[in-house]
C-alpha cells in the first residue's frame, strides 16, 4: 500500500505535470528546430508567435461564448484554434515577406536572421500587449477534471490523491496527435519530402526544382500552427499572460538544443528532458521518501535538492552543458 | 441691480476661494499591480476625508489629492512617482506607500531627503518598525508581527497542529511568514515548511508538489490575492494537495472567492480590521460618498484615517511644513495620556477641527480604531474571518 501510495504522490506530482508541460515545450521546439532546418537560423520571435497566437485564439473564444457556442465537457479554445493557427499564418508570411525576405535574397549571415528576428520579436511582444492587454488570462472552459482528488481517494482508497485534469489529458492526445501529422507530412507527402531535401542540401534541392519560396512559405505555416497550438495548451493547463510567454522561449530552446537542432524527434525528446528535469530536480523527495523507506529512515529534512525558486535555471544549466559537451544535440542536429 | 449682485457674488466667491490655500496631499499607492483591486477603494476613502474637511469650511487648508502610481512592487517605479509628487506637484504630505517594499524604498530615498511625512495605510513589514526615518514615518496599518500572533492563536484554538506555510517572495510575504511561524510556533504547532513563490508565474505546480511533500494540516497563503497567492491556491485544489487555507490579509477581497469558486468555501483567516464605532460609519459613507467604495475592503479604512491624521495634526501645528506637523500626529491619534481627549469618528473631521481651533485635545479614533504605538504605528485590531457561500463572513474581533 505504501509502495502504491508512493507510486501515486510521484505520478501526481512529478510524472503528470512533467508530462503536460514537456508536451508543451515538445510543440514549441518543434516550430524552432524545423524553422532552424529550413531556414536555417534561430527564431527568437518563436514565444511571441505563441502568445500572439494564443491572443487571438482567447479572442475568438471570447466570440464563440458570447455566442452561447461551446464544446460540451472540452475547452472552446479548441475550436477558436483553426482561426487562431490562421490569423498567426498570416502575421508569420507577412513578417517573412516584408522582413526575413530581405536578408534572405542578400543571403546574409545567420547570426544577422538570429538578431533580425529578436527585432521581430519585440515588436510581436508589443502588438500583443496592444491586442489583448497585459494581465493575466483564464480562457479554460468545460469539465475541469477528467479525474479529481475525490474519486480516485474513494474509488481506490489510497491515501494519495491522483488528479487528471482535462486540459493535462486534451494536451498530451493534442500533442501526439500533431506530431504524428507532422511526421506523416514530413515523411509522405511531395511538400514534406522537398521540404526535407531543401533542409539537407539546399543547392542540390533547387537544382532539382524545387520552388524555395514555397517550401518557405509552407515552413512558416506549419511553425506557426504548431506554436499556436503549444501556446494555447499551455495557456488552457496553466495561465496566458504575455510575460511568461516570452519567458517561455529559454525552456523551448533549451528543449530544441538538447535533441538538437533541426531534427523533429530530438525537439519531441527534448522538451520531455527539460520538463522532467525541471520538475525532478525541484521536487521535495519527502513523502516519496516517507512511504517507501522504513520508518527509522524516514527523512527529516524535504530531500530537495533545488528550491523552485530555481526551476528557470534548470533550463538554463541544460542548455549550457549540453552546448559545451555535446553541441549537435542527443539526435545529431546541426 | 442684478449685475451688481452677481458682481459681488462673484467677488464673495472669489475671496472665499482665496482665503483657503491649496494644499497637496500625494495618495501613493499602486493603483497597477499585485493589490490594485484594493487601491482604487483606498484613493476614494482618502479622498473622501480631504473632501470632507474642504466642505466644513473650518480649515484654513484647501486639500487637493494627487495621485501617484507605487505599483506596490517596482521600487524604482515608486521613488520615481514619489519624486515627482513631492518636486512637480510639491505635496505637503504623502497618504502611502502601500506595499512595505516600496514603501521603505519611498521613504529613504524621497520623503527623508525631502523631509515630508508619509503615513501608510497599509505597508505591515515588521521591518519598517525599526527603519530610520527622522520622525517623519507612520503607519495606520499594524506590523505584520502582531497579525502573526493572531494567526497563530486561531490556528491553534481551531486545533490545527502543522501548516505548511509558502510567502510572495516580496518584503511584504517574507516579513508576514517569519510572523506567522513565529506566533503559531509559540502555540505549540509546527510549520513543515517555509517557502517563496514568485508572482506573476502561470504555473505553481512546482511550488505546490514541495508543499503538499512536506504535508500539513492546512496551508497558509501568505501572498497576494490577484498575483501568485491565488495560483498557489489554484494549483493546490487542482492537484488535490490541499484543501484548506489559511488566509492573511493581502489574501482578502473579493476577487479571489470569484476566481476559484466554491472549494475555497471553509478557508479561513484575519484581516487588519476595526469592529470600532466608526468602522460601520465609514462604510455608510462610503456608500453613499460621490465616487462610492467599499470601505469593508481592506485597508480603505486605514486610508481615510492616514488622510485624516494628516490634515488634523496641520491643523493642530497651524502649519504645512511636515518637519512641523510632524510632531503633532501622535497626540491627535492618541489625545492626552489621561484618555480626555474628545473622541473623534468618520464624518467627525469638522467637529475636530473646530475643537482643535478652540485649543480643546482630541483623540482620533476614526473609522479603524486609531491608536499609535511604539514609532508610530497602529495596534492593530483583527476581523476573524471563515469564507462561506464565497462571501468573507465576520467571525469574531481580537
Amino acid at each position: 500500500m505504501d509502495i502504491l501510495n508512493a507510486f501515486v504522490a510521484l505520478l501526481n506530482f512529478v510524472i503528470v505535470p512533467g508530462v503536460a508541460y514537456g508536451s508543451q515545450l515538445a510543440l514549441g521546439a518543434l516550430g524552432v528546430t524545423l524553422i532552424f532546418a529550413v531556414l536555417r537560423f534561430s527564431n527568437f520571435a518563436h514565444g511571441d508567435t505563441m502568445a500572439f497566437g494564443t491572443a487571438i485564439v482567447i479572442m475568438v473564444t471570447w466570440l464563440l461564448q458570447s455566442w452561447g457556442i461551446s464544446f460540451g465537457p472540452l475547452p472552446t479554445a479548441l475550436l477558436a484554434l483553426p482561426f487562431g493557427i490562421a490569423v498567426t499564418a498570416g502575421l508569420v508570411l507577412l513578417t517573412d515577406r516584408g522582413i526575413y525576405r530581405f536578408y534572405r535574397r542578400q543571403k546574409a549571415a545567420p547570426i544577422i536572421l538570429v538578431i533580425v528576428s529578436a527585432g521581430v520579436m519585440f515588436v510581436m511582444n508589443g502588438l500583443v500587449r496592444l491586442i489583448i492587454g497585459v494581465e493575466e488570462r483564464n480562457f479554460t472552459d468545460g469539465e475541469r477534471f477528467l479525474l479529481d482528488a475525490q474519486t480516485f481517494k474513494a474509488a481506490t482508497g489510497l491515501a494519495e490523491p491522483l488528479v487528471i485534469k482535462t486540459t493535462v489529458a486534451v494536451t498530451v492526445v493534442i500533442a501526439v496527435l500533431c506530431v504524428a501529422a507532422l511526421f506523416w507530412f514530413l515523411q509522405n507527402t511531395r511538400t514534406g519530402k522537398s521540404m526535407r531535401a531543401f533542409s539537407d542540401n539546399e543547392d542540390l534541392a533547387l537544382l532539382s526544382g524545387i520552388n524555395p519560396d514555397r517550401v518557405v512559405q509552407v515552413t512558416w505555416i506549419i511553425a506557426a500552427a504548431l506554436a499556436v497550438i503549444a501556446g494555447t495548451l499551455y495557456g488552457l493547463d496553466k495561465s496566458f499572460r504575455p510575460f511568461v510567454y516570452f519567458q517561455l522561449l529559454l525552456p523551448v530552446f533549451a528543449a530544441a538544443v538538447v535533441g538538437g537542432l533541426g531534427s523533429p524527434l530530438g525537439a519531441i525528446a527534448g522538451g520531455y528532458i527539460v520538463a522532467l528535469s525541471e520538475v525532478v530536480l525541484t521536487y521535495a523527495w519527502k513523502k516519496v521518501a516517507t512511504y517507501v523507506l522504513p520508518d527509522s529512515m524516514a527523512p527529516d529534512g524535504l530531500m530537495q535538492l533545488l528550491s523552485t525558486d530555481y526551476k528557470v535555471a534548470v533550463s538554463f544549466a541544460i542548455l549550457i552543458i549540453v552546448l559545451l559537451f555535446m553541441p549537435t544535440g542527443i539526435f545529431k542536429g546541426k | 441691480m442684478k449685475k451688481l449682485l452677481m458682481a459681488s457674488a462673484a467677488t464673495l466667491a472669489l475671496t472665499g476661494a482665496a482665503s483657503a490655500e491649496d494644499v497637496n496631499l500625494g495618495i501613493l499607492i499602486g493603483f497597477t499591480g499585485p493589490i490594485e483591486s484594493l487601491t482604487s477603494h483606498m484613493a476614494a476613502a482618502a479622498e473622501m476625508a480631504m473632501a470632507e474637511v474642504n466642505a466644513s469650511g473650518k480649515s484654513a487648508y484647501n486639500f487637493v489629492s494627487v495621485r501617484g502610481d507605487s505599483t506596490c512592487v517596482d521600487s524604482a517605479a515608486a521613488t520615481a512617482a514619489a519624486e515627482r509628487m513631492v518636486t512637480a506637484d510639491s505635496v505637503k504630505g504623502i497618504i502611502g506607500g502601500d506595499c512595505s517594499g516600496v514603501t521603505g524604498a519611498v521613504l529613504q530615498n524621497v520623503a527623508r531627503p525631502n523631509g515630508i511625512v508619509m503615513v501608510s495605510p497599509s505597508a505591515t513589514s515588521p521591518a519598517l518598525s525599526t527603519a530610520e526615518d527622522d520622525g517623519l514615518f507612520f503607519r495606520t496599518a499594524p506590523s505584520d508581527a502582531r497579525e502573526g500572533e493572531v494567526m497563530g492563536e486561531i490556528l491553534s484554538e481551531k486545533g490545527v497542529k502543522s501548516i505548511a506555510l509558502t510567502y510572495s517572495n516580496s518584503d511584504y510575504g517574507k516579513g508576514l511568514a517569519e510572523a506567522i511561524a513565529a506566533g503559531f510556533t509559540a502555540k505549540g504547532g509546527s510549520v513543515t515548511i517555509n517557502i517563496p513563490h514568485e508572482d506573476g508565474k502561470a504555473d505553481y505546480s512546482a511550488e505546490v508538489a514541495s508543499l503538499a511533500s512536506a504535508g500539513g494540516d492546512l496551508l497558509v497563503v501568505a501572498g497576494y490575492l490577484d498575483q501568485g497567492g491565488k495560483g498557489i491556491i489554484q494549483a493546490s485544489l487542482d492537484s488535490g494537495a490541499f484543501s484548506q487555507f489559511g488566509l492573511p490579509g493581502g489574501m482578502v477581497g473579493d476577487s479571489l472567492p470569484a476566481a476559484i469558486g466554491p472549494a475555497l468555501d471553509g478557508s479561513y483567516g484575519q484581516v487588519a480590521q476595526s469592529d470600532s464605532a466608526g468602522a460601520a460609519m465609514l462604510t455608510e459613507m462610503g456608500k453613499a460618498s460621490a465616487t462610492p467604495f467599499d470601505a469593508t475592503s481592506p485597508y480603505s479604512m486605514e486610508s481615510y484615517d492616514a488622510a485624516a491624521l494628516i490634515m488634523l495634526a496641520m491643523a493642530a501645528a497651524g502649519s504645512t511644513d511636515s518637519k512641523v506637523y510632524s510632531a503633532k500626529i501622535m497626540d491627535i491619534a492618541n489625545g492626552p495620556a489621561d484618555g480626555s481627549g474628545t473622541k473623534i469618528l468618520p464624518g467627525e473631521l469638522g467637529k475636530a477641527l473646530e475643537l482643535i481651533a478652540a485649543g480643546t485635545a482630541i483623540d482620533y479614533d476614526g473609522a479603524s480604531g486609531v491608536a499609535l504605538i511604539g514609532p508610530g504605528e497602529s495596534a492593530g485590531r483583527y476581523k476573524q474571518f471563515e469564507i462561506k457561500d464565497g462571501k468573507y463572513e465576520t467571525v469574531t474581533f481580537r
